[in-house]
This record gives C-alpha cells, sequence and structure tokens, in this order.
C-alpha cells in the first residue's frame, strides 16, 4: 500500500530529478495539474519514459515495492494514466494495491 | 578495488554451459556475479549469486532486478544467454514448443534488458550482450523456429542500440558457432560437421571464444560499439 500523499511526493521528486537529468529548467510551478504526456506537456516523450523509469526506482528504494508501471492495463488505457502529476499519483497507488492483491 | 568500485555482471542462464564458464570468467576478473536459471546453481565462489529465475516471467525477472540493485546499486553488464532449442523440422514443430522458444529467447531477452537498462540508466553506463547464433544467417535445416527467435534476438538489438545510447549503454549480439554443450547433444555429428566445415576457421567453437567476444563488447572503452554483431568463425 502506498499513500497517495507519498505517491504524489516521489512523482514530483522524479520530476525534478528528470529536468536535472536532461537539463532543462523546471517550469516555475509543478503540482497536481502539471501536465505530463500531450498538448502541453512540460515533458517530450522520452522524458516520460525517464520519468516512469525514475519512479519505479524510487519505489523501489523508498517503499521496497517494484511494480511495473507501464503494465499491459496502463497501455491500453484511453487516457494515459501518466497524462499529469495528480493523475500518474492515482495510478502509483492503484497498481500497488493491484500487485498486493 | 573496493566492492563500490567492483563492476555487476548479470548472466542468464549460468547454472551449465557457456553461461556457466563466463560466470566463472568474470568472477575470475573480480565481478561481482548475478546468475540466473530455472534450476539450481551450485557455483560456490561468495562473490556469486544464484537467483532461480526464469527469464520469461516478467515478475520474477523484475524481482531478480530489484534484489540486484538492493545489493549492489549497480548493474554494469548483462550476457543475455539463457535460452533454449528445440531442433526439429518445422513440419514436425508443435505451436508449444515454437511459443516456448520465442518466449524464453525473444521476451526473456528483452525482459531482462529492459529492467536492467532502467538500473544502468541512471548511472548513464551499461553493456548488453545478447546472444544469437550463427544458424540464423547460415540458414541452418532442421533449426526454423530456433533460428528465427535468434534473429529476432538481432533485430531486437540493434534498436535497443538505439533506444538506450543517450544513457551510456551500448546492447551487442554475439553469435557463436557449433559448442559442445547440453544444447547441442542431440545433433547428430554428420550435421555439426557439415555446419563446421561451411565455416572459415573449420572448428568447434569454445566458451573461452564467448568470453574473448564479451570481453570486448563489456569494456569501458567499447563505448561506442553498439548494434553491432560479431559471428565466431567467418560467418557474417
Ligand atoms: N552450444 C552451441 O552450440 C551454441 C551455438 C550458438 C549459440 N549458442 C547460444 O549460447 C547460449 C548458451 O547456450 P548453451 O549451449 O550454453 O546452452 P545450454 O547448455 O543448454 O544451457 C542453457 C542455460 O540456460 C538456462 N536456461 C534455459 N532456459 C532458461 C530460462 N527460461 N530461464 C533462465 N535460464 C534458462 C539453463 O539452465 P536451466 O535449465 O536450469 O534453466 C542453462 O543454464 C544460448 O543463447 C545459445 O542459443 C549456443
Amino acid at each position: 500500500m502506498i499513500a497517495r500523499t507519498d505517491a504524489y511526493d516521489i512523482v514530483l521528486k522524479s520530476l525534478t530529478e528528470v529536468f536535472a537529468q536532461i537539463g532543462t529548467p523546471a517550469p516555475d510551478k509543478v503540482g497536481e495539474d502539471t501536465v505530463l504526456v500531450g498538448n502541453d506537456a512540460v515533458l517530450d516523450s522520452l522524458g516520460v519514459v525517464q520519468l516512469i523509469v525514475e519512479v519505479e526506482q524510487r519505489l523501489e528504494e523508498t517503499h521496497g515495492v517494484s511494480l511495473t508501471l507501464a503494465n499491459d492495463k496502463a497501455m491500453s488505457q484511453r487516457n494515459s494514466p501518466f497524462r499529469t502529476v495528480g493523475v500518474f499519483a492515482e495510478h502509483v497507488v492503484a497498481t500497488a494495491l493491484e500487485a498486493a492483491s | 578495488m573496493t566492492p563500490s568500485e567492483r563492476p555487476v555482471l548479470l548472466v542468464t542462464g549460468s547454472r551449465k554451459g557457456i553461461g556457466r564458464y563466463l560466470a566463472e570468467h568474470y568472477l575470475k576478473k573480480g565481478y561481482f556475479v548475478e546468475g540466473c536459471s530455472r534450476g539450481d546453481g551450485d557455483i560456490g565462489d561468495p562473490s556469486y549469486h544464484h537467483h532461480h529465475v526464469d527469464v520469461a516471467d516478467e515478475k520474477a525477472v523484475r524481482g531478480m532486478v530489484a534484489d540486484i540493485t538492493k545489493r549492489h546499486g549497480r548493474i554494469d553488464v548483462v550476457l543475455n544467454n539463457a535460452a533454449i532449442a528445440s531442433m526439429n523440422h518445422v513440419l514436425l514443430t508443435p505451436a508449444k514448443s515454437a511459443n516456448r522458444m520465442l518466449e524464453v529467447n525473444v521476451t526473456g531477452t528483452m525482459l531482462v534488458c529492459r529492467d536492467a537498462a532502467k538500473v544502468m540508466m541512471r548511472r548513464r553506463y551499461g553493456r548488453i550482450v545478447n546472444f544469437t547464433t550463427i544458424v540464423a544467417p547460415i540458414a541452418l535445416a532442421g533449426e526454423a523456429v530456433y533460428a528465427a527467435s535468434k534473429s529476432a534476438v538481432v533485430t531486437f538489438t540493434r534498436i535497443l542500440a538505439f533506444e538506450l545510447g543517450q544513457w551510456g549503454i551500448t546492447c551487442n549480439s554475439f553469435g557463436a558457432t557449433p559448442i559442445m554443450t547440453d544444447m547441442i547433444r542431440g545433433v547428430p555429428q554428420d550435421k555439426i560437421d557439415a555446419v563446421v566445415n561451411g565455416l572459415a576457421i573449420k572448428r568447434l567453437g569454445t566458451p573461452e571464444d564467448c568470453a574473448n567476444v564479451c570481453d570486448f563488447f563489456i569494456h569501458p572503452a567499447s563505448d561506442n560499439i553498439t548494434g553491432q554483431v560479431i559471428y565466431l568463425g567467418g560467418v557474417t
């Protein structure tokens, strides 16, 4: 089980790390509604790949859980579960819950 | 070398055959070696750790990579050596056998690459060597599905090189000539002789040949060698 606040925190920290890695400055305000995928996204598609991997690795380090966030279900959803920081955090919580059951 | 400087190498299919030889070869060179197979491993070296993992099992591969990362914090090298072969005329090949070969040889290789690369990319360094075989380019009758699975490995690796290059990860394929392991013990001697006679260097391959090519691919100086395939014995 991962609390929503923890998941949110991990996604935000990972996003900061990805910006540092790709060497572009992070936008001034990042939060729940920051868009990650599609029009107005703050990252390009490769940045999103990097972000997903970063979140997986951090979840492993901080919570000891191994999740594959880009699973079959996630990749076949009509609306990307990575589209905003908030939605991404929800997806982390749901995937962890599913893995534990 | 201090423990934190010692590189970590994962070789799949290390219970026996070429994989086992490579595990021992890199232990001698000072690596931490992580190995896996479906059966139990019996390499007794304290720097060796065996995982009871089927490479085609997505969850198990993920767990293995997580465990390595927890203990070592890094993966420097992956040798995707695990594979199965079922040598059969295509007219006598059941779908189940074909699917299993594709699952282990192609999907298994992909899964290990995927999860290990996620760890490698954070350190911006990695070396991946995927095992193919000369029977793909020489189009050996009797091994159609096995050869097809190994052709897929080559194409996969060439594209992987482009997908992972930006993170300092190189990806290459290595194709051996016949080597006397359990894998080819069931192949009639005259068939093996015919293959060897068709080579530029007319002898069987050896595990030492495999180690030699892997040494080259995984050398830190080989950072500009990627997407390549090297075959033994003159095959191109
Ligand atoms: N021998 C040759 O002539 C030759 C020539 C060209 C290329 N190659 C390639 O070289 C590699 C090694 O071949 P080899 O001759 O050493 O074969 P081998 O003697 O049959 O050994 C295969 C190894 O892979 C493991 N393995 C098989 N399926 C696995 C799975 N699903 N998950 C994890 N481990 C698995 C086996 O252990 P378990 O049974 O315990 O799982 C064993 O340790 C293969 O990729 C092969 O295609 C071999």
